[in-house]
């Protein structure tokens, strides 16, 4: 009982390479929804009136502010409403954190927006540029560079946190070792330990790398 | 009127799901601040085996997902020794403490790095022991710096400790998902509860967090800025 398993850990690795595949397809998915609706949040708080601003400000901090566990139960349960059976934990799952990171990486742009010198926006007025040109051509280039490290932290724990939605039946590695060790009465000492690992060999290369990156950039 | 009937009924059997929600992340924060400062300090440390201790526990509990060390600590750990242990609030919560002190642990020693050179050099100067000068000098400046990024850590704490009712500990989040699937409830609405209550503990550590920063500035004589609520961009770990 107590003692590491080879033949169930060979059993158990195709199910978890399974469960990488779906966990890295979640993990793109939301990165995709959380890099790019964080952007336009961004910007609409820096363009739009107070009557837009305050609404979606207030949405963002309770989104911040609760467990995306819960929230993927809650919008997993509407969508079982909505459209019954036909629902798709998957891309629920990742809709949901999606969004729920989105209003992480809105706060990084806004802080790269922030770092923005005064002279530009002032440069910008004096030019009269059209809006989008303004954003495209001036602001968000600079912008972006200064949070890019921190929105390549936000993407390593996003995928950290795709295991939370094997509350909601998403195949991914966690939920794998779940389905095996329920059939086989073991295997959960293998397949923790081979999902550790698979976790750690990919998103430690990846948060180095994001180190290096925020050091050449702050320079 | 029968559905209020019902949910004012089931009211009540959230006051114990709540307190281990409550106690999980109080608890969970205790345990992972000591974690914080351990590692922090060895982290900062010029042997190089023991800042290479403390970087290998960091960076494992940095970089494996939360809900698999939950699950290695209730599920796997009980198996590798052949024990079996009745209290799992308590094991949940070493590993809530472990995750997140790992993270803070960086706070930490980012913070105690920060101290301007002059105070260190003083130190040394007044012949101050390893002990006395990080009690008496580095550690009361580096206080108030590690303040904001900690409050929002300990937000993540909070939301983190929902993933405990994934390991069968019976706290607000499992609680809703009981009462919820109740033919007489609504899971939406529980569900929808439970995220502003969330939502009001996360603010009132928030508040509290403010009102220790305020304290510590006061204590080594800075002004107490306008101090905001801690930015998303302090966060770096997972909830």
């Amino acid at each position: 009982m107590g003692s590491w398993n080879w033949e169930r850990a060979s059993e158990l690795l195709p199910l978890m390479l399974e469960g990488l595949r779906i966990l890295l397809f979640v993990t793109a998915v939301a990165s995709v929804i959380a890099l790019g609706l964080g952007l336009v949040v961004a910007i609409v708080n820096r363009s739009a009136p107070r009557a837009v601003t305050m609404p979606l400000f207030a949405v963002m901090e309770f989104i911040r502010n609760t467990p995306v566990l819960v929230q993927a139960v809650f919008v997993w349960t509407l969508m079982l409403m909505i459209s019954g059976t036909s629902a798709s934990a998957m891309w629920t799952g990742a809709l949901v954190l999606g969004v729920h990171y989105a209003s992480y990486t809105a706060e990084a742009y806004r802080a790269g927006i922030d770092g923005i010198p005064k002279g530009q926006w002032e440069a910008i007025t004096a030019l009269s540029l059209p809006k989008p040109r303004a954003w495209f051509a001036v602001l968000l280039p600079q912008a972006l560079r200064k949070s890019t490290p921190a929105l390549g932290n936000y993407v390593i724990a996003l995928f950290k946190e795709v295991p939370i939605l094997s509350a909601i039946g998403v195949a991914e590695m966690v939920t794998q070792v779940k389905g095996y060790a329920g059939i086989h009465y073991g295997g959960s000492l293998e397949g923790f330990t081979i999902a550790g690992l698979i976790f750690l060999v990919i998103s430690y290369p990846v948060a180095l790398l994001m180190r290096k990156l925020e050091k050449r950039l702050a320079n | 009127m029968d559905f209020i009937n019902n949910v004012a009924e089931a009211l009540p059997s959230y006051l114990v799901p709540l307190s281990v929600t409550v106690s999980a992340t109080l608890f969970g924060a205790m345990f992972a601040l000591i974690v914080a400062f351990s590692l922090g300090l060895m982290a900062g440390s010029k042997i190089t085996v023991v800042r290479g201790v403390a970087r290998t526990i960091i960076e494992f509990f940095r970089g494996t997902s939360l809900v698999v060390q939950l699950f290695w600590f209730v599920v796997v750990l009980p198996q590798v020794f052949e024990v079996r242990f009745d209290a799992v609030l308590v094991v949940a919560i070493l590993a809530l403490g472990m995750n997140y002190g790992a993270y803070a642990a960086e706070v930490v020693r980012g913070s105690i790095a920060g101290v301007a050179t002059g105070q260190w050099e003083a130190c040394v100067a007044l012949n101050l022991s390893y002990w006395q000068k990080m009690r008496l000098v580095i550690i009361p400046q580096a206080w108030p710096e590690m303040i904001p990024p900690l409050s929002t850590l300990a937000i993540l704490l909070l939301k983190g400790s929902s993933l405990v009712s994934l390991v069968g500990l019976a706290d607000l989040t499992f609680h809703a998902q009981v009462l919820g699937r109740r033919p007489d409830q609504e899971m939406l609405f529980h569900l929808g509860m439970i995220l502003v209550i969330y939502f009001v503990l996360s603010y009132l550590i928030a508040a509290g967090m403010r009102f220790l920063e305020r304290r510590a500035k006061r204590g080594i004589g800075q002004e107490p800025v306008a101090t905001r609520r801690p930015r998303a961009k302090d966060a770096v770990a997972v909830g």
